[in-house]
């Protein structure tokens, strides 16, 4: 079972070390941070979640270094490192 | 890579597949649940903890957490091999941060459940833009939509759940537009008589967002903003308005998940899956239960699994009072969809320099030309990005009439260290028959 909401865990966003809420998914995580764009579309318009469900993969982040993780499926975990597209530019900037 | 053998695996944890792995489990037969997400209950039943859920979820989920089903969640199924004499099934998934399960059985229960279907208009890909079941799923998992201004648009009964539950967040739902027309919602309203909780049920959902007005014959034409949704357009039979908003959440009714059921060769008619009195379909040894069968709701879903479940562990007898249920539910269903039939105005939003395929970033006017959708897909990359056409495919169909094209391999997105354990997977089923869609 999911871990009850309650405690809370750190995660890097994009860099950024950032509490948030133990249990929910990333893509709520990033949601509420304010991220303005999860994924760059192939000709580079920002994008950020549609359906919510693991169908649309406009959620897409990096997770722990894995590429193209559908962020909505994913439950934050203490340590976790997640990097957008545009945080991915800051950093290799 | 994980190897298990099972008598019966069951693809997706919501309530046709907890039902499902329920009843075969209580029939000693071993069972494996595979599901997407992080935890069980499908889109309808989702939840980070069991206590938020209502007594019917509730008592689901506490039966398939007391049986001896092996329950694997955050894994995505990428391929299905249907057996040759032997018949035996094969499934490979890939859990999401790493490792491959691969599972033979002898019967497979589909139970994968719906999407949402997006029309396209101008605008809609702004981040902001989200399902009205996406704002809903968000939201369960643990997205805050406190004082964000909404605005929940579309067609169908899962608008006045969502209305509600965002009200009951703190988001400040500023406009419910139903496309339907005002006669078409009463008469649906009207048919629910002979089910009085329902209609309590959806006067309950009203209530909770009273101060909202909940338009009839009202839909969104367009969203703006640069980077970000600020406002979007609405539209009703006598007039056009704008208004400002943070969140526009969109969707017109769900679609059967049936690609899984379409690549191992089950026969499928006006999108959904075809069943049998024992909810087998077309390819022996594979049965399917839930929206994938047809959009009909949870207690359908239910019923259809329980079916499913027990068949697939290979009772013979059928129980009588689940029939029936499941031919009263299906009766609603079908009421359901002509009331919230597709207005035409909504084929033509999409202008010619709308995105199509979000994936591949594909405009109106570079496919509007094409005869169908595999033409679409060879010459201008609609749906062959990572959804697969799942998103767009749907559109495709409101917007051209076009069929979805043949389901290939992967099922999902992969690595490639998954596909060549899904080869090998293959290779040792020596007799195994990649059967394919049509």
């Amino acid at each position: 079972m999911a871990q009850p909401s309650g405690g809370a865990v750190t995660i890097s966003a994009d860099g950024r070390s950032v509490r948030v809420q133990a249990g929910v998914t990333v893509a709520a995580a990033l949601l509420d941070l304010g991220t303005p764009a999860f994924r760059r579309s192939v000709s580079g318009e920002p994008r950020a979640p549609l359906c919510g469900m693991g169908t649309c993969y406009e959620c897409r982040v990096t997770i722990d270094g894995v590429a193209h993780r559908r962020a909505c499926l994913v439950t934050v975990a203490d340590g976790m490192h997640v990097t957008t597209a545009d945080g991915a530019e800051k950093a290799s900037a | 890579m994980s190897a298990v053998a099972a008598d019966v695996v069951v693809v997706g944890a919501g309530p046709a597949g907890i039902a499902a792995a329920v009843r075969a489990t209580e029939a000693r037969r071993r069972v494996v649940v595979l599901d997407e997400a992080p935890n069980v209950g499908g889109q309808i039943w989702r939840h980070r903890s069991v206590a938020t859920l209502g007594a019917d979820a509730r008592t689901w989920v506490d039966r398939l957490s007391r049986t001896n089903a092996d329950v694997r969640r955050g894994v995505a199924v990428v391929d299905v091999i249907v057996g040759g004499e032997t018949g035996d099934i094969t499934v490979v998934a890939e859990r999401h941060l790493g490792g491959v399960d691969v599972i033979r059985a002898s019967a497979l229960v589909i139970a994968t459940g719906a999407r949402e279907r997006f029309v396209p208009f101008p605008g809609w890909t702004l981040p902001g833009v989200t399902g009205i079941g996406g704002a809903q799923a968000l939201l369960k998992q643990g997205a805050t939509f406190r004082a964000k201004r909404v605005v929940i648009a579309g067609t169908g009964p899962l608008i006045l759940p969502v209305a509600a539950s965002l009200t009951d967040a703190g988001a400040r739902v500023v406009l419910v537009a139903e496309q339907a027309p005002f006669q078409a919602v009463r008469d649906f309203a009207l048919s629910l008589l002979t089910q009085p909780e329902t209609l309590l049920q959806a006067a309950l959902y009203r209530l909770a967002f009273l101060r909202t007005p909940y338009a009839m014959g009202t839909w969104v034409t367009a969203a703006s903003g640069t980077d970000q949704l600020t406002g979007i357009t609405v539209a009703n039979a006598r007039t056009t308005w704008s208004l400002p908003c943070d969140f526009l959440c969109t969707g017109y009714g769900l679609v059967p998940n049936v690609d899984m059921a379409r690549f191992v060769g089950c026969a499928t008619a006006d999108g959904a899956v075809v069943v049998d009195e024992r909810q087998a379909t077309s390819v022996p040894r594979v049965f399917a239960a839930g929206e994938v069968t047809g959009i009909g709701g949870v207690g359908l879903a239910v019923t259809e699994g329980e079916i499913a479940g027990a068949a697939a562990a290979g009772v013979a007898r059928v129980d009588p009072s689940l029939v029936r249920r499941r031919q009263g539910l299906r009766l609603v269903a079908r009421r359901m969809e002509r009331a919230f039939t597709l207005r035409q105005e909504l084929r033509s939003l999409a202008r010619d320099d709308t995105i199509i395929c979000r994936c591949e970033d594909v405009r109106r006017a570079a496919i509007a030309s094409f005869a169908d959708s595999r033409q679409a897909k060879l010459y201008a990359r609609a749906g062959m990005g990572a959804c697969q056409g799942r998103v767009c495919g749907p559109a495709l169909e409101l917007l051209f009439g076009w069929q979805p094209g043949t389901v290939r391999l992967p099922l999902e997105p992969a690595r490639l260290s998954t596909l060549s354990t899904a080869a090998l997977a293959g290779a040792a089923t020596s007799d195994a028959v990649h059967t394919g869609g049509p």
